[in-house]
């Protein structure tokens, strides 16, 4: 029992003293019926990087995010979120874990019966923070992401982007070191998108590590960041500064 | 768990009762309907059960002693009569008050005629059972005590008795249990319905990295407040109503007053409450969560 301990505590130094924020070493992925969703993978991506994910449905981003998350457990290969073995991770463990990850999906998930300010400190109540600061900290994420005059609000007398921002700060509020975004402007206008993908680039700007998962090549082509491009289960292209690559 | 975290909880379950009015009525009216028939059947079958028992406390054995017996012995028998398991009560009628009782009752004033005592060797002992059903065992015994003439016993009626008592007994655990599969049955409907509606939450919460016992703890504060008003709604129609159907008995059939010996609304509370309380609250805490725990596996 000690040593299991002692090697994890050595582990989550190694991890922390690698710089890489998240690891895949030949991960696949398959689902009873059909083809494997991931053959294979490996990837690293380091602390405070801006990552985009790009590919066609069925390319294996979906299920590379619930591998990330948890919500699926990987057929073979390891995967380490910061420090944490996400693969062998127990069951009662996985709450914990997710605290790490800030995630954001399309189609906004917030919960509709709630206001604005309910919705963020959900997040903050969670992990049990004291009433006192969660009166002060859901108030200066709201303004950091520009909703500070709406908290009273509820999600329906929101526009898209708005409800996105909320979704934006819930995901932000706890300071997780991943923010992982999932087709995040696919449910907004241009506009709407841009000023998501501002805020997105200031949160990373102050050192969390962003994930990306998106369709809008204008946006992946403009950012000049990372572009991880995924087909059929495997990574085909990554590239620094990179773009959308076209369908042959 | 953090003071403001319980209170949090505490107060997401009051919500969500709110929020949820026509499901929590629903889940409201199933637990009282439930409960309601169980009390109503245990306000029946107590009280037949306490009138056949205080018919039961009516019978009694009498036995006449030998000829000449002594006193000392007559008072070994009551002694040994008295040590019998089956025995709740004896009592000693002297020949004296066996007379007495004989002229008051069937005498009257035609009893002056009578110089000496006509039923000199009718002294006896009546003995009250704490169990009819254990007649048998005592007469057996009480016919083998050396002194004893004659052992009087109501057999007829000691059998009837005993037969009515064990016919409730099955009839009431039959009738309860049908009750309580139907309620199970009934809430976990209820509230399945409920939560399908609420999975999409229950699923967002556990994003964020919310615990099992986080997202649970509302839901089953929720289940036990619904199973808690549902217990009490019952409790106060069947209260209100009770009095008024004994009176309503009493009056209509009152040639059956004397056998018809009802529980105070009291008595029958005493055990309906607490029980009736920790069903609905059991029901609740139980329905919301298994079914909670069906959509917690994100």
């Amino acid at each position: 029992m000690k040593t299991k301990e002692n090697k994890r505590r050595t582990h989550k130094k190694n991890r922390a003293v690698s710089e890489q924020m998240i690891v895949l070493e030949d991960v696949s992925k398959s689902y009873s019926t059909g083809a494997p969703a991931l053959s294979g993978v490996n990837l690293q991506i380091k602390k405070g990087e801006f990552v985009f994910i790009v590919g066609d449905s069925g390319s294996g981003k979906s299920t590379l995010i619930k591998l990330l998350l948890r919500e699926l457990t990987p057929t073979s290969g390891q995967i380490y979120v910061n420090g944490y073995d996400v693969g062998r991770l127990k069951r009662r463990k996985v709450p914990k874990f997710r605290r790490n990850i800030g995630v954001v999906f399309q189609d906004f998930r917030l919960l509709k019966d709630w206001n604005v300010y309910e919705n963020v400190a959900f997040a903050q109540r969670i992990i049990q923070v004291p009433t006192r600061e969660i009166r002060k900290n859901v108030p200066s994420i709201l303004s950091t992401v520009g909703l500070a005059g709406k908290y009273k609000a509820k999600p329906r007398q929101l526009s898209g982007g708005e409800q996105q921002r909320v979704a934006l700060a819930r995901a932000l509020v706890n300071q997780p070191p991943i923010l992982l975004a999932d087709e995040p402007t696919g449910n907004l206008d241009p506009k709407n998108s841009w000023d998501i993908m501002k805020l997105l680039e200031e949160i990373n700007t102050t050192g969390t590590t962003v994930l990306v998962v998106t369709h809008n090549r204008e946006i992946v082509n403009a950012m000049q960041k990372r572009v991880i491009t995924m087909k059929k289960g495997v990574i085909v292209s990554d590239e620094e500064k990179g773009g959308y690559i076209d369908e042959d | 768990m953090r003071i403001s975290t319980f209170f949090y909880t505490l107060k997401q379950g009051f919500i969500s009762i709110f929020k949820n009015k026509w499901f929590s009525l629903a889940s409201v009216a199933t637990i009282s309907a439930c409960l309601f028939l169980f009390g109503l059947f245990y306000a029946i079958l107590s009280n037949f059960q306490h009138i056949v028992k205080s018919a039961e406390e009516g019978v009694s054995v009498t036995v006449f002693f030998d000829e000449g017996i002594t006193d000392d012995r007559i008072a070994e028998i009551g002694e040994m009569i008295q040590k019998r398991v089956e025995v709740s009560k004896v009592n000693y009628v002297s020949a004296d008050d066996a007379w007495d009782s004989f002229k008051e009752e069937y005498l009257g004033e035609y009893s002056d005629g009578f110089t000496e005592n006509p039923l000199a060797d009718s002294a006896n002992y009546e003995i009250y059972l704490k169990d009819v059903s254990m007649q048998g065992d005592l007469v057996t015994y009480l016919e083998s005590i050396e002194g004893i003439r004659q052992v009087n016993k109501s057999e007829i009626t000691a059998n009837t008795l005993s037969g009515v008592n064990a016919l409730i007994g099955y009839v009431s655990v039959g009738i309860i249990a049908i009750l309580l599969s139907v309620s199970v049955f009934l809430i976990s409907n209820t509230v399945t319905i409920g939560i399908s509606v609420r999975k999409e939450e229950i699923a967002i919460m556990k994003y964020i990295g919310a615990t099992d016992f986080f997202v649970r703890s509302p839901f089953v504060i929720e289940g036990i407040l619904i199973g808690l008003l549902g217990s009490l709604l019952p409790l106060g129609i069947i209260y209100v109503i009770y009095n008024r159907v004994v009176e309503y008995v009493m009056i209509k059939f009152q040639v059956l007053t004397t056998l018809l010996n009802f529980l105070p609304v009291e008595t029958i509370f005493q055990t309906l409450v607490p029980v009736s309380m920790a069903m609905g609250v059991g029901i609740g805490f139980i329905g919301s969560f298994i079914t909670v725990r069906k959509h917690l596996r994100v």
